[in-house]
C-alpha cells in the first residue's frame, strides 16, 4: 500500500460527516495547532480521543475553550453529536460512535494501555461512518490508533497522519504510516488547513 | 469483516436472535458499537470467519456460548472505581441508610463482585453491614461464582488500594484480605450477608423491595429503550426515598424515570426516589 506525497494536501471529494483525531504524548501541543485552525460555524462534529493519566478530570474541553472558536465538551454516553463542537472521550472510558449519530462509552479492557483508546474511536468510525469518516492521527509514543486508522481507510475514509520528522514524537503517526494507514502524511499547519478546508465542499 | 460490513450487520442481529432463542440471553437492545466490537473480538478467539460460523457453534454448543458469553458481557471492574462516589455514599447516603433498623442493597450488575466487596466494606465501616441484606445480581454465571468465590489477583489489588484510601477507607485495605499464591483472598465475613443471584435487567422482574440500589457502568451498554426498562425495575424496587447510584458517566435525567428521582450528588451521579 502507498501513501500520497507528504507536500500535497488530497482534495476532498465527497462530503465528510465526522473529524476523528488521535493524540497522544505531546498532544495538547499539536491539537493547540490543528484544532484553533477551524473555522467558527465548522459544520462537522470533531471527536477527540486524548491519552492522559488515568483517574485524572480531564480538563481538555476546557482548556481548549480558550483556544478554539467553536464548543468543546466531553461526551456524553448517548449524546447526539453537533456540528461545529469538538468533542473529548471522557477519562478511564473508550468513546464509540453510533451509526445513528450518538455516542457510545464502554469500560471494556485497555487497548495498548489506553482507554479510551483511539484504535476504538476510529475503528466504530469506520464501522458508523464508513467513506464518510475523516481520521487524523497525531504524535504519540504508543502503537494506539493505526489499526484504527486503517480500518478507517479501508472503509473508504480519509486518513491523515502527521508528518513523523515533524511529530513531538514520531511513533505513533509512523506506526500508521508503516501500516499503509495513512492516505496522506502532513504537517500540522497542513493537517488544519485540510480540515478547515472541508466546511468548503458541498 | 471491513470488506463486509453490511453482511456483519445482519449476522449479529441473527447471532443475538439465535442466542435469544436458543438460551433466553437478551442483547437485542444493547448498543450497536460495543456489541460490534465484542463480536469481533470473538471471531478470533472462537477462529471463525464469519459471524454465521459463529452463531452455528453457539447454537449446538451450551459450552460455546458460555465462552461467548464471557466476552459479550465484559466482565471488566475494580474495587472502589470512582473513589468519589464511595466518599458520596458515605456522606450523603450512609446518614439516610442509618435510620432504617434493617436494609436492603441491591447491586445490580456486579460482574466479579469488585464492587459488591467496596460496598460490603464500605457498610462494615459505617456499622451497618450486620442489619444489611446485599442481593449481588448479574447475567453471567461465571463471573457470580468468581464473585462468590471473591479471590483477585495481587496485581489488581494494588489499584483497589489505592482506590479504597481515595475512597474515605477507614483501615488498611490489607485487613480485609489475606494475601496467598499472589492473589488477594477476600475475608469471607464480608459475604456473609450477600446474595448472589443471577437476574437480568432486559428479562426479569423485581424481586424485592430495596432501600439503595447501585448499578454503574451497565446502562452505558443498553439503549434507551433497555435503559428505560432498568429504571423501571430500580424504580419499583425501591422504597419511598430510596437511593439510586450509578456510573460516572450516567444519569436517569435523560429517560422516561427522569421526573420520578431527584439528584442528591449530582457529580458523583446520586439519585434519590422521589
Amino acid at each position: 500500500m502507498t501513501t500520497a506525497a507528504p507536500t500535497s494536501a488530497p482534495r476532498p471529494a465527497r462530503r465528510f460527516a465526522v473529524v476523528v483525531i488521535g493524540a497522544s504524548a505531546g498532544g495538547i501541543e499539536a491539537l493547540g495547532t490543528v484544532l484553533p485552525m477551524l473555522p467558527k460555524h465548522y459544520t462537522l462534529p470533531v471527536v477527540v480521543v486524548l491519552h492522559l493519566p488515568a483517574d485524572e478530570p480531564s480538563l481538555l474541553a476546557e482548556v481548549f475553550s480558550y483556544k478554539v472558536g467553536l464548543a468543546t465538551k466531553e461526551a456524553d454516553e448517548k449524546e447526539r453529536l453537533q456540528p461545529g463542537v469538538i468533542y473529548f472521550a471522557p477519562p478511564s472510558y473508550h468513546l464509540l460512535l453510533e451509526a445513528d449519530g450518538t455516542f457510545a462509552l464502554s469500560t471494556e479492557e485497555p487497548v495498548h494501555f489506553s482507554r479510551p483508546s483511539i484504535d476504538v474511536l476510529f475503528g466504530s468510525a469506520a464501522d458508523a461512518y464508513g467513506e464518510r469518516a475523516v481520521g487524523v492521527l497525531l504524535t504519540g509514543a504508543s502503537q494506539d490508533g493505526a489499526r484504527g486508522l486503517l480500518a478507517i481507510r479501508e472503509a473508504g475514509g480519509q486518513t491523515l497522519a502527521q508528518d513523523p520528522a515533524e511529530a513531538m514524537i514520531s511513533i505513533m503517526p509512523a506506526a500508521a504510516v508503516e501500516l499503509g494507514a495513512a492516505r496522506a502524511v502532513l504537517p500540522l499547519k497542513d493537517i488544519g488547513r485540510f480540515l478547515a478546508g472541508l466546511e468548503k465542499e458541498a | 469483516m471491513s470488506l463486509y460490513p453490511e453482511n456483519f450487520q445482519i449476522e449479529i442481529r441473527l447471532l443475538i436472535e439465535a442466542i435469544y432463542l436458543k438460551y433466553n440471553h437478551d442483547f437485542r437492545n444493547y448498543s450497536p458499537a460495543s456489541l460490534r466490537r465484542r463480536v469481533a473480538y470473538a471471531l478470533q478467539q472462537f477462529g471463525c470467519q464469519t459471524v454465521s460460523a459463529l452463531q452455528e457453534k453457539v447454537l449446538h454448543d451450551p459450552d460455546a456460548f458460555m465462552r461467548l458469553l464471557q466476552i459479550l458481557t465484559i466482565p471488566v471492574s475494580e474495587m472502589f472505581r470512582d473513589p468519589t462516589y464511595f466518599l458520596a455514599l458515605r456522606q450523603h447516603v450512609v446518614p439516610m441508610l442509618r435510620t432504617y433498623p434493617s436494609l436492603k442493597v441491591w447491586i445490580a450488575g456486579c460482574s466479579t463482585g469488585e464492587e459488591v466487596y467496596s460496598m460490603a466494606i464500605l457498610l462494615h465501616e459505617e456499622g451497618l453491614l450486620e442489619r444489611t441484606i446485599l442481593y449481588a445480581t448479574d447475567i453471567n454465571p461465571q463471573s457470580l461464582e468468581k464473585a462468590e468465590r471473591g479471590i483477585y489477583s495481587a496485581d489488581s489489588v494494588r489499584k483497589f488500594t489505592q482506590n479504597y484510601q481515595k475512597a474515605g477507607g477507614k483501615r488498611a485495605f490489607s485487613d480485609y484480605y489475606t494475601a496467598a499464591y499472589n492473589s488477594a483472598i477476600m475475608d469471607k465475613s464480608l459475604r456473609q450477608n450477600v446474595t448472589f443471584a443471577d437476574h437480568s435487567l432486559a428479562t426479569d422482574s423485581v424481586f424485592s423491595e430495596t432501600h439503595f440500589v447501585s448499578c454503574r457502568n451497565v446502562l452505558i451498554y443498553f439503549d434507551r429503550a433497555l435503559q428505560d426498562r432498568a429504571f423501571g425495575l430500580f424504580h419499583e424496587s425501591l422504597c419511598r426515598r430510596g437511593f439510586l447510584g450509578l456510573g460516572a458517566k450516567e444519569t436517569v435525567q435523560f429517560s422516561a424515570y427522569a421526573e420520578l428521582f431527584e439528584p442528591v450528588v449530582r457529580e458523583d451521579r446520586i439519585f434519590r426516589k422521589k
